[in-house]
Formats: structure tokens, C-alpha cells, sequence
């Protein structure tokens, strides 16, 4: 299994167990997965995130199981030689969360950083939220990622992929069913956030929009990542299909070989 | 033995169309899961012909007649708890006596009134005297209203249950949202007080912080309206628990506060 959406560091709003790369490989043996795209959670909300990319490289440089995902934020400088870097190190994706930075999340510098992904052939990782809503630090303010941003971004450049992660039945499906096919064909949702029986919200959208446009994602540690999977258990889903959710979609997309 | 002590069905009063599915649904996860029994209440009409927090009295006895029902087609894998509205408390205690008589296993208090309001007080009072716990839906810090329910958090759910010490009272859904960590720092000095551990909240670090602050020997397994949620928490504690403990979260608990003849087998 590759899990597409995980972190490495502590989270500024609670205390997380089990934020090291010892503590997300323990994770990773405990449920199987073999392969984490990670982030560095603490840079996520520092004025400037792309402090946390070097670290995160080098971390995943020692940790074959890691592939890191750097954090580009379009309202610096910096973005695009970030953007290179990232490039050059061959993630299988970057990531922006514009809500956290004080970004307009369809802005122009976002609709600038997703072309400048699409024409470098790496996808954008985009997270609709890190915590539940209700539950949240009461200074933790930043507004979940709309899906009118999402469908906007995808709009805005015929290159773009985008991986949209945390995102519940009514994101996903209020952006896929705004999109013509070719548009929605270049998003990819995790299910870390779509629920399971009796709701039964993941077996509607894998019917209604199908294997392909879906990934495995945990969000751990914030989140168990027993929970994406024990979904998948709760399905019957014949094996081929469970593979492409496992690791084909996501090998895809990060162009490896599936 | 599993048991799911926080579960919910539909009637055929119910806004849902797909009502039976969901039922059917809950059932065969549960199977897969390895329920033994999901102990389920039906909260009146689910909004259809009065609030779901909110249920007007022949909505709740339209909905206790139905999971008595759902019971009877399901002996083996469903238990029933009565749900109330104590703003009509003698409707409430009426249904509470009924439904004990019926095999009813414990008393479901949602949003209808505040957990430390005296109305709730004949409500506990019958439940202790029939032996029935009471789970009560919680905001986990309700840190102001919140449209569509009057709803409590467990500083008042605590206040209710050192009125009523021999009353065994289930906070709703650790995981259903809100400050996890703020009811755990409530409950913790409060031993009539059990946990449950179901909504889909599955935070890294809230099932130690249950276990460090409550015990576990105060949690109850659990789901709500989220098998899969439920499920990833119980794999969890697989690993974190020695089987003793394990087995205290997964029924033995359960069995210590629901009336003796509840679950067969325990």
C-alpha cells in the first residue's frame, strides 16, 4: 500500500504521538503500508513553509520508504526556484495549502503555481482540512479549502493534476460533477475523510465516479491510518480493484511505474 | 464478544428513502466487523415530522415501537435503548417503564433538554431504579449553542450524574466532535461515568489520552454512524491494549452496566 497523505513533525495546535520518522515507520509496519508521501507538518503553518523542505528531503533521504512533499507557497519569492528544486528531487508531489498561509485559495499566485505544476509534470497536493471542524484550537482559524477553489485551479490550466486530500462525499462530489470528464480526470482524491457503512459514502462515489480518481490516504499521524483501510475491508471490492486504490492510482500519478 | 453501544437505525418514519439500506447496511458491516450486538436507538422521526433533537412524543414512541421491532426480527444481534424527550416527562417515564418491561436495555437522552436541567432528573432516577444506563449525546466543549439541539458537554452530563451516583451514565461519541481532551479532564474524577469511544473522529493520541484519563475500565466500543471509524480505533487498540484491557473496551464493560441478561453469552 502507498498512503499519499501522512506527516512527519509535531502539529501546533495539540500534542500528536508518534510524529517521528520512527514513529510513522512503526505505523506503516502496523497497517501494512509500504510506501508514505510525507509532509513537515510544523512548516505547514510557518510564515514561510518551504523552511521544512530541506529537512524533509534529507529525512527522506535516509528513509527509502519516505517520498517527500515538499511545501511551496506562490506568495513568495521563492515558489518557483522551490518548485525546481522539487522538480529536480523527483516528488511524487508538492504541496500548497493557501487557506493556512492567508492565501486566496484561487487566487492568482495559486492559479500561477498550478500551471507552473502542470507544466512540470508534478501533481498538486491541496488538503481541504487538517482537523475536524469542531474540534479545532480556538485561534486555529484558517478556512477549510473550498471546493470552488478546487474546481477553479483545475479549471485554470489544462496541465494541472491535482490531489486533493481530507476532502468528505460533499467536496468530492460537488467539484467532480461541476467538471467536464477531461477536467475531473486530472483530480485524484484520497479517502482518508469519506465514510464508510452504514453511510456507505466511499462505495457511492467508487460506483457513482469510479476506481480510478481515488487513492489511499491516511493523514496519519493526526489520524489513525487503521481507518482508510479498514474501509477498503468493508467493501467488496474484487482484488484488482483494491490494488489500483492501494498503490496503482497513486504510482500513476507520481509516474511510476505500476 | 463485541459491543456496539452506540448504534442507531431508521424506522419507515424517517426522511431518508434509503432508510432500509442503511438498516440492512449496518447490519452487514457489522457482520464483517464481528459485532455481537449493536445497541441501537432510534432518535423519533429523524427530523421528518419533528426535530431529530427535538423528537416530539409520538415520534419517540413511533420509534421505540420500531426498534422493539427491528429487536424481534434480529433477537440475536440487536439490543434497544428507549429515547426520550424529558420536556414531556411523563411520556418519557412511561416509555422508559414500557420498554424495560419489553427488554429495552438502557435510556437514550439527545439534545432535548441540558444534561443538568432537573427534568432530567425523574428520567435517571427510573433508570436506576430499573437498572438501565443512560447514554447521553454530548458536544465534547460545547463552547456556545449550536443550532438544532440544546446540546450538553460533559461538565453538565458530570453535574447529572452526582445527583444520581448508582446511575450508570455512557457519554456519547468521545470521537463525535468537539474538545476530546476537555471531556476527558471532566469525567476523569466521575466513576458513574463511562466513555464511548464511536463518531468519526480518530484523532492519533485520543485513544491514549482515554485510556490515561478514563481507563480501561471505563470505555465502552462503539460506532455511531461510522462502522469504519469504529473499526480503525478497535485495530488500534488491538495493538495498544494487553487483552485483559482489551476485553474490558470490546463487551466486558458493557456487560458490567447494561442489565444482567442483555447480552447472551457474556
Amino acid at each position: 500500500m502507498i498512503d499519499v497523505n501522512a506527516f512527519l513533525g509535531g502539529y501546533p495546535w495539540r500534542r500528536v504521538p508518534g510524529t517521528s520518522a520512527a514513529g510513522l515507520l512503526a505505523a506503516m509496519d502496523r497497517t501494512g503500508i509500504i510506501e508514505a508521501w510525507v509532509s513537515h507538518l510544523p512548516a505547514i503553518f510557518w510564515r514561510d513553509p518551504t523552511e521544512g523542505n530541506e529537512w524533509l528531503y534529507d529525512t527522506a533521504t535516509r528513509e527509502v520508504r519516505f517520498r517527500p512533499v515538499p511545501c511551496i507557497q506562490p506568495g513568495l519569492a521563492n515558489w518557483e526556484r522551490e518548485l525546481t528544486t522539487a522538480v529536480d528531487r523527483r516528488v511524487p508531489a508538492v504541496r500548497v495549502d493557501p487557506t493556512v498561509h492567508g492565501l486566496d485559495p484561487a487566487g492568482q499566485s495559486m492559479r500561477r503555481l498550478a500551471a507552473a505544476c502542470g507544466e512540470a509534470g508534478v501533481p498538486l497536493m491541496m488538503a481541504v482540512r487538517f482537523e475536524d471542524g469542531r474540534q479545532r484550537h480556538p485561534n486555529d482559524r484558517a478556512p477549510e479549502l473550498p471546493a470552488a477553489a478546487v474546481r477553479a485551479l483545475v479549471r485554470s490550466s489544462p496541465r494541472v493534476r491535482m490531489l486533493v486530500t481530507h476532502a468528505d462525499r460533499g467536496v468530492v462530489e460537488e467539484v467532480h460533477w461541476s467538471l467536464t470528464p477531461e477536467e475531473s480526470s486530472r483530480i485524484w482524491w484520497d479517502i482518508c475523510w469519506i465514510w464508510g457503512p452504514p453511510e456507505d459514502h466511499l462505495e457511492l462515489l467508487l460506483d457513482t465516479i469510479g476506481v480510478a480518481r481515488f487513492v489511499l490516504g491516511t493523514g496519519m499521524p493526526l489520524r489513525l491510518p487503521e481507518t482508510p483501510i479498514a474501509r477498503l475491508d468493508l467493501l467488496d471490492l474484487p482484488p484488482a480493484e483494491r490494488a489500483i486504490l492501494e498503490h496503482g492510482n497513486a504510482e500513476s500519478l507520481s509516474g511510476k511505474p505500476v | 464478544m463485541l459491543v456496539d453501544v452506540h448504534a442507531h437505525f431508521y424506522s419507515d418514519r424517517s426522511p431518508r428513502a434509503d432508510a432500509a439500506q442503511r438498516n440492512a447496511s449496518r447490519l452487514k458491516a457489522g457482520e464483517r466487523i464481528g459485532i455481537s450486538y449493536h445497541v441501537a436507538s432510534i432518535l423519533g422521526s429523524w427530523g421528518l415530522r419533528s426535530p431529530t433533537y427535538f423528537p416530539s412524543p409520538d415520534d419517540l414512541t413511533h420509534a421505540n415501537a420500531a426498534l422493539r421491532a427491528l429487536i424481534k426480527q434480529h433477537p440475536d444481534r440487536i439490543r434497544g435503548y428507549v429515547a426520550v424527550n424529558p420536556n414531556f416527562t411523563a411520556h418519557a417515564l412511561a416509555q422508559i417503564r414500557a420498554g424495560s418491561a419489553a427488554g429495552m436495555v438502557g435510556v437514550k437522552l439527545a439534545a432535548s433538554r441540558r444534561a443538568n436541567d432537573p427534568l432530567l432528573d425523574p428520567v435517571a432516577s427510573l433508570a436506576g431504579e430499573l437498572g438501565l444506563p443512560v447514554l447521553h449525546h454530548i458536544w465534547q466543549n460545547r463552547r456556545h449553542e449550536w443550532p438544532g439541539q440544546e446540546a450538553s458537554d460533559a461538565v453538565e452530563l458530570c453535574e447529572l450524574a452526582a445527583r444520581h451516583p448508582r446511575v450508570n451514565f455512557i457519554l456519547a461519541h468521545i470521537g463525535g466532535g468537539g474538545d476530546w481532551l476537555h471531556s476527558l479532564h471532566v469525567v476523569r474524577p466521575v466513576p458513574n461515568v463511562y466513555v464511548d469511544l464511536s463518531g468519526s473522529g480518530v484523532d492519533g493520541g485520543m485513544l491514549e489520552l482515554c485510556l490515561s484519563q478514563v481507563g480501561a475500565d471505563r470505555l465502552l466500543w462503539g460506532a455511531d454512524i461510522t462502522l469504519c471509524t469504529g473499526w480503525a480505533k478497535l485495530r488500534y487498540l488491538e495493538h495498544i491494549l494487553p487483552a485483559p484491557d482489551l476485553e474490558q473496551v470490546r463487551w466486558r464493560n458493557a456487560a458490567r452496566i447494561f442489565p444482567p441478561t442483555a447480552f447472551q453469552g457474556d
